[in-house]
């Protein structure tokens, strides 16, 4: 059945390439260009060299917003991989042994169920409703349930950035749960169990025991969330006073190439903004492959 | 609901009992201690999970005045729908809704069948270029979408998509090809080839053997994969935000971006209740959705990150 061989390959690749390349290649690569610009996005296109990337190295706004996805990039990581790692522990070797297979605590099921929901909202739409949660006003959840004078959350400049995280952190830990919880499955029990025998409690099982056995999913978990904290768009854009305020208290890098794009009609400064976000991802990338090497362990 | 302020005084008991032994080390009371603190954990999170959620289907149902007594958990004084039909007509929910759903049927669909057939192709036959295709749907996998959202709304414009189903659509399918080809050429790998022989020794097409043998062999990797698309989709807000704009691009709106528009609005009109009632109905689904698929929908979203 040799003859039919690239009409099919060609045929059948056709298609995604095209939509692929049109729509993905092109574009990443325009951006390059584009940055180079000063296009408004109307007329003809006039290169002014690196002019872009002069003004946004004066450009407040923009210092303080990488300063904010910084924050974000190294604290939403580290705050959800460690709530996740220990609730997944406790929901799979937590509950101690019984009759020799690890178990978790009681009601583990029912917590796995609870806690991976929020994943599938979409964060725009939970950033509607913690825009609700943090109002700064009776009618907020929050303001509800605590006593006393009424806070402004996202209106203040001290709370809003780590109000944002907190809802990043709310959606996020029930996946990585479900996740580490797979890992940890494939944990062999005797592993356990030898550690157990030796009198190990269950704190030197999950430092000595579970995290160097998850460590590749551990560094998975950090890719993810820290391509999450280069995002964090929806939630800026909805939940925010003034978008990204207040003040600029919560602006991200995300919002201000949208906003220049199409606030300000700046689409050549907005696809600077974009090129180097596309090396911040990269050395991101680079970095946590290098920081995370580890010898994987043998099972 | 009441649940929420009730949990409070068992956390500090437990915390002031663990204090004692972690001096005094004992590992039968360290252990019970140590399994206090785990439940009680474990039983704020929970409420911090579904509290938000309990809440606002509470409020759908209360006035401005109710929302705003300070009492989030309290419940309603009366049960009354009105919220509800004036949020799906007159803040037009019902016809987001109905936008996601076409727009996330036919995307999907696209995305399943070209995705693959692209990764069948890389997968399972050798030829010039092969590597540099697959690579290069691989590398999207890297790179935040809205670093492209510029001259993505303007490649659009070119066509002339923007503000239609159409170019969402396509914008869809191909930001979605990258994880989806990845995902399946890993799976298609996997595949037995003598089945494929047998069959070429059969005579069947090429194309044949994709969609009568290879597809169905591949039904579990399959699911996951849409089940993820899906669920992708279904919660874009970027990529319609950037797209479906200019003029009567409101009828067209998909959820997110109809929902989100509605809680900017009701800062002004202050119709608290009617956002409420978006909101729970664009919750709803989603719980039935996941009470009726939970096992399938978490290990669809976890499978790409494990493997």
């Amino acid at each position: 059945m040799r003859h039919g061989r690239y009409p099919f390959i060609i045929g059948f690749l056709a298609v995604p390439v095209a939509l692929y390349v049109t729509f993905v290649v092109a574009a990443y690569i325009q951006t390059f260009q584009l940055s180079l610009t000063s296009w408004s996005g109307l007329g003809p296109i006039k290169y002014i060299g690196l002019d872009n990337f002069t003004k946004l190295w004066h450009d407040n706004l923009f210092w303080s917003s990488l300063r904010h996805n910084l924050v974000l990039l190294i604290l939403l990581p580290l705050i959800t991989i460690l709530i996740a790692l220990v609730f997944a522990f406790l929901l799979n070797v937590g509950g101690g042994a019984r009759g020799g297979v690890q178990r978790g605590v009681w009601g583990s099921k029912f917590y796995r169920v609870i806690f991976f929901f929020p994943q599938l909202l979409a964060l725009a739409i939970v950033a509607v409703i913690f825009g609700r949660v943090f109002s700064s006003d009776e009618s907020g959840l929050l303001n509800g349930l605590l006593p006393g004078e009424p806070v402004l959350w996202l209106a203040d400049q001290r709370f809003a950035l780590a109000c944002i995280l907190a809802v990043l952190v709310w959606q996020a830990v029930g996946f990585y749960v479900v996740l580490f919880s797979a890992g940890m499955g494939s944990i062999p029990n005797e592993i356990y169990e030898a550690a157990a025998l030796d009198g190990a409690t269950r704190i030197t099982l999950f430092f000595r025991v579970t995290v160097p056995l998850l460590w590749s999913t551990i560094q998975v978990a950090w890719v993810y969330l820290g391509i999450a904290a280069f995002d964090a768009f929806a939630l800026v854009n909805i939940m925010s006073v003034d978008r990204g305020g207040p003040d600029g208290a919560t602006s991200v890098i995300s919002l201000m190439i949208y906003r220049n794009a199409f606030d300000y009609s700046q689409a050549g400064y907005a696809s600077a903004l974009g090129v180097v976000l596309f090396f911040l991802t990269l050395t991101f990338a680079a970095l946590t492959l290098r920081v995370t090497r580890r010898d994987a362990v043998e099972m | 609901m009441t649940n929420a302020t009730s949990t409070r005084p068992p956390a500090t008991q437990h915390r002031a009992a663990s204090a004692g032994p972690g001096k005094a080390p004992g590992a039968k009371r360290e252990i019970r201690a140590l399994s206090g603190l785990a439940h009680v954990s474990l039983v704020v999170w929970a409420l911090a999970t579904a509290g938000p959620l309990i809440w606002v289907v509470l409020a759908s149902f209360k006035s401005n005045t109710e929302i705003f007594l300070g009492q989030p958990f309290a419940l309603p004084q009366h049960f009354s729908f009105a919220t509800y039909v004036n949020a799906w007509d007159e803040a037009h929910v019902g016809r987001y809704f109905l936008n996601s759903v076409f727009v996330v049927l036919v995307s999907t669909a696209g995305t399943m069948l070209f995705g693959s057939m692209a990764a069948y192709v890389l997968a399972r036959y050798r030829f010039f270029g092969n590597r540099f295709i697959y690579y290069m749907f691989v590398s999207g996998l890297a790179f935040p979408t809205f670093m492209a959202l510029v001259p993505l709304f303007f490649i659009l414009k070119g066509f002339g998509l923007i503000n239609t189903f159409t170019g969402l659509i396509l914008v869809y399918i191909a930001y979605s090809l990258p994880f989806t080809v990845f995902f399946l050429a890993a799976f298609f790998k996997t595949l037995p080839n003598e089945i494929a022989e047998a069959a070429t020794m059969d005579g069947a097409s090429h194309t044949r053997q994709f969609f009568q043998i290879m597809l169905p062999m591949a039904r579990s990797g399959l699911v996951s994969i849409t089940i993820f698309n899906i669920v992708g989709q279904w919660n874009q807000y970027l990529l319609p935000v950037a797209i479906m704009q200019g003029q009567g691009a409101d009828s067209k709106w998909v959820l997110t971006q109809g929902i989100a528009n509605i809680s900017v609005s009701a800062g002004y009109h202050a119709e608290w209740s009617t956002l409420f009632a978006a909101l729970t109905l664009a919750i709803l689904p989603m719980i039935v959705m996941y009470a009726i698929f939970q096992r399938q929908i978490q290990s669809g979203l976890t499978a790409g990150a494990v493997k």
